[in-house]
C-alpha cells in the first residue's frame, strides 16, 4: 500500500514508497517544520499593524498568510525568521526579537 | 489582461508556493518564485519547471512539494528543453481533447542553470518558439555548489572559483548581458525585473511573460545573503539600490520595442550598492578605487545604451 | 492484416511510428538515424500524424524533452545513435528512473575516438546500466516488430520503463529487404492508448516528479527501479505472445538457431548472426552439431533462459561487436559467462570482440571460431578466452 506523502520518512520500505519519487499531492512541504530554524523570531503588533500587506511578498516563505485584506498573523510552523518582513514594515509593527519562541 | 495593478487583490489569490520548502532564511529565489507564480489566474493550471540548483533541491525534497501545481525537474542544463517537452505534449494532447482547462509552463533556472550549462536548452526553447515562459533567478553565482562563479557573477565580485587573492582581485570578466542575448532571440517579451515597493514591476512583468503567446523570458535579480555576505533583513534594501545605481535596471522588450520601466531620479553611485555587500568588501581597501570606478564606468556605459535604445523607440 | 512492403530499416522505423502517432517526437539528427527524423518530418509536413514535432538543439535536448512530454501524459518517441545516444547519457537515467515509458530508436554506431560512422553495439552498450529495456533486430522485420512491441512492454503499470529499439546502422539501417508490415488499424488496436494513472497535465491532482532524494530514500527507489526490470522479462513474453496471434510473426527473449542437439554454439547479437547462421548451415551439412542463439533481449538480461538454452552446449564462444576494455572480453561475454556458472557442468566458453567500426565479418570468420570450438570440444586447449576477430595483425 503506497503511502500518502505525510507518512513517508525515513524508515518507509521499498513498496510503500511512491514509484520513481513522484507525488501526486499538491504542496507537501507544508508538513515540514521550518519554523523549529528560527534563531530570531518576528512579532506582530496587530495595534500597529495597517494591513498595508507590503510585508506579504517579500516573505520567501509565504508565512505571512492573508485573509479578506488582512495580514491575520506569523505562520511560526514555518517562519524561519529572516526579519525581511520587519525591515520592510512602513509602520514598525513588525519586530525581531532573539530567539526561536515565537 | 489587467489595466491597473490592485496589490492587495493579488494577495487574495491562493499561494502556489508553499511554506516548508529548504531554502535558507530569506532567500530572494523563494520571493522570486511566489512573486512570479502570484500572477498566474486563479483558474489556470501550471507545470512548473526547475533547473537542477538551490531553488530544485530545497522545493521538492522527497517526498516534500512546495508546489501547489505539477512540477518537474530533470538536470541541471534541461529546464528549456523539458519544459518544450512538456508543451509539445500540452498541444498535442489538447487537439485530441484530452485536456480539460488552460495550463501555462513556467521553468525557473539560477543563473548557473540559465546563463551557463543550461544556455544551449533555453536558446532553443526560445528559439523554437514554444509557449512558455523561462524565469531566471539571478543570484550571481553557482550558489547550490558553494558560491563559485557564474558567467552572471560581477566583476569583482568574490566567489570560491574567482576567490580575492593577492594575485587577482574577483572575477575578471564582467557579468554576462543574457536578457541582451534573450531579447535579441526576438521573443515576444523579455523583461528584468527585481523586488521593488508593492512588487507591481515584477507582477505586471510576469503578468505579461506568462499571458503573452510565445516564449517570454524574465530576468529576476534574486539576492542570496550567504554568497553575497549581507545581513538576511537587507535584501530590500539591496534590491532597491540595485535598481537606483542603475546596476540591474528595470526595463522590457516587447515585440522588439524597448521599454524603460523605471529612471531614478537621482542615480546613486556604485558605491552605495557595493558598500552592502562582503563579496565586494575588498573593492573598498586604499589603492583599490580603480575597481569602483571601473565598475561605474561599465554601469554608466551600460545604462547609456539601455536609455538609447527605449529612447529609440518612443 | 499482414502486406507486404520493401523498406529500409530507418524508412521501417520511421513507417511504424506513424502508424503509432505519437503525440511528441523531439529528435536531433545522427548518421545513421538521421533518415528517422527524417521521414517523419516529412509525415508531419504533408498532415498525415497528429505529432508535434519539435526539432531540438541536441540529443541532450532531445531526452529532455521526452521526459517533458512523457510526463506530461503524452507518448514521446525519438530516435538516434552513438555519440547522440552518448550525449544523452545523463538524461537516459532520469527518464528510467522517472519511470517514463519513452521509445528510442537506437541505430548502432560505434562510439567516437576516432570518429567512425559505421555499426558496432558500443553505443547501446555503453549505456546498458542506465535502466533502459533493450531489444535487438537482426534484420529489418525485427526492428519493425520490435518497434511495434516497445510501447505494449513500456507502459504496462508493473514495467513503466523507456524502452530501446535497436538496429545495426547501415546493415540494416540502410539496407531495402522485403518485409511484413501490419495495417495501420491493427497497429493502433495492438499499442492502444497511453493512460497513465498520474500526468503533469491532469486536472485531478498535480505530479510532481525528480524529486532530490536524501540517501534514506534513494536505494528504495532504486530497488523499485530493479523490480520493474525483473518484471519486464514476462511482460516482454506476454507481448510478444499477443504479437504472434495478431501477426503470426514468434518473439522470445532469444532465438535458437538449430540449438536442440548443438555441442557447439556462438552467442551474438544483431545483424551478424544472419551471417552466421549462413555458417552454421554450411556446417550442419558437413555433419557438425553447431548451432547459434541470437540474443533479442538484452535489458533485462534473461540469464537463467540463456542457462538452459546452453546447459548442453560443449564449447561455447560468445561474440561481442563492442568493447568494454575489461581488458577480459566484452559485455555480452562477461553477462552470458555469469549466467552460465551455476551450471555443472557447463559450457567451455571463450570470447571474441569482433565488427568494430563496422569491421565486415564473414562466414569464413564464424568458421574458423566453430572449428576452434570443436577443437576445445575435443578436450583442446581453451586459448585465450578475450582476443579480437578480423583486425590486421
Amino acid at each position: 500500500m503506497i503511502r500518502r506523502a505525510k507518512d513517508i520518512d525515513e524508515l518507509t520500505p521499498w513498496r510503500e514508497m511512491t514509484l520513481g519519487g513522484e507525488i501526486y499531492e499538491p504542496a507537501t512541504s507544508q508538513y515540514v517544520n521550518t519554523g523549529a530554524w528560527r534563531t530570531n523570531t518576528p512579532v506582530l503588533d496587530t495595534e500597529k499593524c495597517r494591513h498595508c500587506l507590503l510585508c506579504v511578498p517579500f516573505c520567501p516563505d509565504s508565512s505571512l498568510p492573508v485573509k479578506d485584506g488582512r495580514l491575520v498573523g506569523i505562520d511560526y510552523y514555518h517562519c524561519k525568521g529572516c526579519g525581511i518582513c520587519a525591515e520592510v514594515c512602513p509602520f514598525g509593527a513588525l519586530s525581531v526579537k532573539e530567539g526561536g519562541e515565537p | 489582461m489587467e489595466r491597473t495593478y490592485h496589490f492587495k487583490h493579488t494577495l487574495e489569490k491562493k499561494e502556489r508556493f508553499a511554506p516548508g520548502h529548504r531554502l535558507c532564511a530569506g532567500c530572494g529565489a523563494g520571493i522570486a518564485v511566489r512573486g512570479v507564480l502570484r500572477a498566474l489566474k486563479e483558474e489556470d493550471r501550471a507545470v512548473v519547471g526547475n533547473a537542477t540548483g538551490c531553488l530544485e533541491v530545497s522545493s521538492f525534497l522527497y517526498p516534500y512539494t512546495a508546489y501547489e501545481d505539477s512540477y518537474i525537474h530533470t538536470a541541471f542544463e534541461s529546464a528549456g528543453a523539458s519544459l518544450s517537452g512538456v508543451e509539445a505534449a500540452y498541444n498535442a494532447l489538447k487537439r485530441k481533447g484530452k485536456v480539460e482547462g488552460t495550463v501555462k509552463f513556467i521553468t525557473f533556472g539560477g543563473d548557473g542553470g540559465t546563463y551557463d550549462i543550461g544556455f544551449q536548452s533555453l536558446s532553443g526553447a526560445m528559439e523554437r518558439g514554444h509557449d512558455l515562459t523561462y524565469v531566471c533567478y539571478d543570484n550571481e553565482a553557482y550558489m547550490n555548489t558553494g558560491i563559485q562563479r557564474s558567467s552572471s557573477t560581477p566583476r569583482f565580485a568574490s566567489a570560491t572559483t574567482s576567490p580575492v587573492g593577492t594575485a587577482v582581485p574577483g572575477k575578471g570578466q564582467n557579468k554576462k548581458n543574457l536578457t541582451d542575448i534573450i531579447a535579441a532571440h526576438n521573443v515576444p517579451y523579455v523583461a528584468q525585473t527585481t523586488f521593488i515597493g508593492n512588487f507591481r514591476d515584477l507582477y505586471t512583468k510576469a503578468k505579461k511573460a506568462i499571458y503573452t503567446p510565445g516564449p517570454s523570458f524574465l530576468n529576476v535579480m534574486a539576492p542570496c545573503p550567504r554568497g553575497w555576505e549581507y545581513p538576511t533583513e537587507k535584501l530590500p534594501e539591496i534590491c532597491r539600490l540595485a535598481v537606483e545605481t542603475c546596476v540591474w535596471p528595470l526595463f522590457e522588450v516587447e515585440n522588439g520595442i524597448w521599454r524603460l520601466s523605471y529612471a531614478p531620479k537621482k542615480k546613486l553611485p556604485v558605491e552605495d550598492y557595493l558598500k552592502m555587500q562582503g563579496r565586494f568588501r575588498h573593492m573598498f581597501k586604499p589603492g583599490n578605487e580603480w575597481m569602483i570606478e571601473a565598475v561605474q564606468q561599465s554601469v554608466d556605459e551600460n545604462w547609456d545604451k539601455l536609455l538609447n535604445r527605449c529612447n529609440t523607440n518612443l | 492484416m499482414n502486406y507486404n512492403e520493401r523498406l529500409s530499416g530507418n524508412e521501417a522505423i520511421a513507417f511504424a511510428m506513424k502508424q503509432i502517432d505519437p503525440d511528441v517526437m523531439a529528435a536531433f539528427p545522427i548518421t545513421p538515424s538521421t533518415e528517422i527524423p527524417q521521414y517523419f518530418a516529412q509525415y508531419v509536413a504533408d498532415g498525415e500524424v497528429n505529432t508535434e514535432f519539435v526539432p531540438v538543439e541536441s540529443e541532450h535536448s532531445s531526452m529532455s524533452a521526452c521526459i517533458g512530454a512523457e510526463a506530461a501524459g503524452a507518448r514521446a518517441v525519438t530516435a538516434t545513435s552513438s555519440c547522440g545516444l552518448a550525449l544523452m547519457y545523463e538524461m537516459m537515467y532520469v527518464a528510467a528512473s522517472s519511470r517514463l515509458p519513452i521509445t528510442l530508436a537506437c541505430v548502432n554506431r560505434a562510439l567516437t575516438g576516432p570518429i567512425n560512422i559505421n555499426n558496432d553495439h558500443s553505443d547501446s552498450m555503453g549505456i546498458r546500466d542506465a535502466g533502459w529495456i533493450q531489444i535487438y533486430a537482426e534484420n529489418n522485420q525485427e526492428a519493425y516488430d520490435n518497434f511495434l512491441q516497445a510501447m505494449p512492454i513500456g507502459e504496462h503499470p508493473d514495467v513503466r520503463l523507456p524502452v530501446m529499439i535497436c538496429q545495426d546502422g547501415f546493415i540494416t539501417s540502410h539496407a531495402l529487404e522485403n518485409i511484413t508490415l501490419l495495417d495501420t488499424d491493427s497497429v493502433k488496436a495492438f499499442v492502444g492508448e497511453y493512460t497513465p494513472e498520474n500526468y503533469l497535465l491532469k486536472k485531478e491532482n498535480p505530479l510532481a516528479i525528480g524529486p532530490y532524494d536524501l540517501g534514506c530514500h534513494y536505494m528504495e527507489h532504486k530497488v523499485q527501479q530493479a523490480e520493474a526490470m525483473k518484471n519486464a522479462k514476462a511482460r516482454i513474453l506476454e507481448v510478444a505472445a499477443e504479437f504472434e496471434k495478431v501477426t503470426g510473426r514468434k518473439y522470445g527473449l532469444f532465438e535458437a538457431y538449430q540449438m536442440e542437439d548443438a555441442d557447439l554454439a556462438l552467442v551474438l547479437i544483431g545483424s551478424s548472426a544472419g551471417t552466421a547462421k549462413a555458417a552454421v548451415d554450411r556446417l550442419r551439412k558437413e555433419g557438425v552439431r553447431a548451432g547459434l542463439i541470437k540474443l533479442r533481449v538484452f535489458r533485462p538480461f534473461p540469464a537463467e533462459e540463456l542457462a538452459e538454452a546452453l546447459r548442453h552446449v560443449k564449447a561455447l564462444a560468445i561474440l561481442d561487436k563492442a568493447e568494454s576494455f575489461s581488458a577480459h572480453g566484452g559485455p555480452l561475454f562477461s553477462e552470458v559467462r555469469a549466467a552460465l556458472y551455476d551450471l555443472e557442468p557447463r559450457p567451455r566458453t571463450v570470447g571474441y570482440v569482433y565488427g568494430l567500426g563496422g569491421r565486415d565479418v564473414t562466414p569464413d570468420h564464424f568458421r574458423s571460431v566453430y572449428d576452434r570450438l570443436a577443437r576445445i570440444a575435443a578436450g583442446g586447449d581453451l586459448g585465450p578466452v578475450y582476443t579480437h576477430m578480423g583486425q590486421r595483425e
